[in-house]
């Protein structure tokens, strides 16, 4: 007799509704701010316009001709993906020396580096903001770009770790039977067997690139300031504007979003380190 | 050419000595099996002459050339793997030409050598095809062929057929004697299956905690074991050992006798017991023998169908003059 998983009729029905609720929950927010952005600040405080109201594209007009919202965007972009490919450019020879060279102190270098996603932000945020302009690299892309890439280098480098740690020792080991320089060990053997891992490293680093906050509004004033300064340079001292917010949340995590869509599987993947297969 | 020279060399994981220092020399063309049970550095010491271990200290000398430290690659040997190890994201064209490619040799003489290499292997069918689509002895195929194109000094394989199932390994043991045969290359073949040693080698390294019990041809290893491990490791069914007063009327501590030299005697014969269970071959049975009062259990092999009742009392007669004789260390005494 075939054994079969008997589910009840009551999660049958629960299971969804609380999947759904769930879903709910996290999308409303989201949902909420999108509304938001396509009411007027006036309209946007009052509860009974909370889902019917008269939609304008005011915010959104505003924003970019008033708040060169293109020229954030295009910081933010630059500062993403110049982030991400230094990470992979230091994450991938990094993660493949630990993987398949490991020394004595490999694992006391891992958990050193995680150990540096520890250290409170704030406590090194005044040294960095003195050294920046001492050296006057304040409000650069150099800096914005280096201080991003730096603070999710860690994370790179264990996801990347993990991903090469299930290639197979004796393929690794076959190469080298065959005469594979160290670059062609990466780019042959390597880099082919550990492409999704590598994709979704790639991915996740540039959505947390993209959405850094903490950093870029406080190492940049205009020159290289991020998506997240646009943000936070719309909290008005009279008080908050909340369409004007919601359309500039809106458009600054717009391209985040639909990246995100595009790519849930890699991205479920990543998150999970490999261990949904 | 393919002459291995091994020089005192030693292996050690931190603090573990895997490796005691160890000597030994496999000359060239000669087919070498490095057998023992798991753990015993078989495949420690045929990673070391690959060159993908360290040697802690010692020589490794190929064709009178010291490569201790030169890299694995320019060491002139090819490896097979146990679990293939077969780039999962090529073809078995681009597998099997791989190494060349590395070399930086043209595509139109990698084509030429691929093409010959998988036309002896039986793989012309199959060279567009990815690994995942083969079945494990065409597997083993493409790595044997992706070795076969360097035209190495030397092959090593890796306990190449345990993961095959038996009747493919019993083939593929074949072909890999064959191809020795053909091509006369040194062929350094690790494996805990003494079966696969027996049949295959020229010459035989049965090791133990990394220590060299023996080295000899199978059948000296098997007429002549120098210790009881090897008396007991080589052979199948295992050697019965005895000790105590049977052991004394022969003036040694224990005495060895294989399966095969013990006669089933319907009366008159030496020793005396109750059968156990019977293993029926066909071409053979083997019966385990209990209740004798000089082991616990005494295996005997008797040629053909033997019928005999589970608990039927039976005599037993050794062949003397084979009869094997070890002092209390273990060893051998002629």
């Amino acid at each position: 007799m075939a054994i079969v998983a008997q589910t009840s009729k009551f999660s049958q029905i629960s299971r969804p509704v609380l999947a759904w609720a769930i879903g709910f929950l996290f999308f409303f927010p989201i949902f909420w701010m999108v509304l938001t952005s396509f009411k007027t600040d006036a309209d946007a405080v009052k509860p009974e316009y909370l889902f019917f109201f008269q939609p304008t594209l005011e915010n959104y007009i505003n924003m970019t001709s008033n708040y060169n919202y293109w020229r954030f965007a295009q910081n933010s972009a630059i500062t993403a993906v110049v982030a991400t490919l230094f990470n992979l450019a230091v994450g991938i020879p990094a993660a493949y020396a630990m993987a398949f060279n490991p020394s004595r102190s490999t694992k006391n270098i891992l958990v050193w580096m995680l150990s540096t996603k520890m250290l409170p932000a704030a406590a090194v945020l005044y040294p960095m903001i003195f050294l920046a302009k001492g050296i006057g690299i304040f409000d650069t892309h150099a800096l914005v770009i280096t201080v991003v890439s730096l603070i999710n280098l860690p994370i790179a480098i264990w996801m990347l770790f993990t991903y090469f740690k299930e290639i197979p020792r004796e393929i690794i080991e076959a190469g080298r039977m065959d005469g594979v320089s160290t670059w062609s060990e990466i780019k042959e053997i390597l880099v082919p067997l550990a492409w999704g891992g590598i994709a979704s490293t790639a991915l996740l680093i540039f959505i947390f690139c993209w959405n850094e906050a903490y950093w870029t509004v406080r190492l940049t004033t205009i020159d290289a300031a991020t998506l997240s300064k646009l943000i936070e340079g719309n909290r008005a001292p009279e008080g908050l504007f909340f369409g004007r917010l919601s359309a500039v949340s809106t458009a600054a995590v717009g391209p985040i979003v639909v990246l995100g869509w595009f790519c849930q599987k890699q991205l479920v993947k990543g998150l999970t380190f490999g261990a949904v297969k | 050419m393919g002459r291995i020279v091994l020089d005192s060399v030693t292996k050690s994981f931190g603090e573990i000595q895997v490796i005691p220092p160890l000597n030994l020399t496999i000359e060239d063309g000669e087919f070498t099996v490095f057998v023992g049970p798991s753990g015993c550095g078989k495949s420690t010491l045929l990673r070391m002459m690959a060159g993908l271990e360290d040697l802690t200290s010692g020589k490794i000398q190929i064709d009178g050339i010291d490569v201790t430290d030169v890299a694995p690659s320019k060491r002139g040997l090819a490896m097979v793997f146990q679990s293939y190890a077969l780039y999962p994201h090529m073809t078995v064209s681009k597998n099997i030409g791989f190494p060349l490619r590395m070399e930086g040799m043209i595509q139109a003489e990698i084509d030429k050598k691929v093409y010959a290499a998988a036309k002896s292997l039986n793989l012309l069918d199959y060279l567009d095809r990815k690994p995942v689509a083969l079945s494990g002895g065409q597997r083993q195929r493409v790595a044997i062929g992706r070795a076969i194109v360097r035209n190495p000094k030397a092959f090593l394989f890796d306990e190449p057929l345990s993961n095959l199932d038996a009747a493919l390994r019993v083939g593929m043991r074949l072909e890999i004697s064959e191809m020795h045969k053909r091509m006369q290359t040194s062929m350094i073949y690790v494996t805990h299956d003494q079966v696969e040693a027996m049949t295959m080698a020229d010459k035989i390294v049965v090791l133990q905690g990394g220590i060299i019990e023996q080295v000899g041809s199978p059948l000296e290893l098997y007429n002549q074991p120098v210790n009881l491990f090897v008396a007991g490791f080589i052979g199948s069914p295992k050697m019965n050992f005895l000790e105590g007063d049977e052991a004394f009327k022969y003036n040694a501590h224990t005495i060895g006798i294989r399966p095969e030299h013990i006669k089933v005697v319907s009366e008159g014969g030496d020793w005396h017991g109750k059968v156990g269970v019977a293993e029926h071959l066909g071409s053979d049975t083997f019966l385990h023998i209990h209740d004798t009062g000089l082991a616990k259990i005494i295996t005997v092999r008797a040629p053909g169908e033997v019928n005999l009742k589970y608990g039927a009392r039976i005599s037993l007669s050794p062949y003397e003059e084979v009869i094997h004789k070890f002092d209390a260390q273990g060893h051998r005494i002629e």
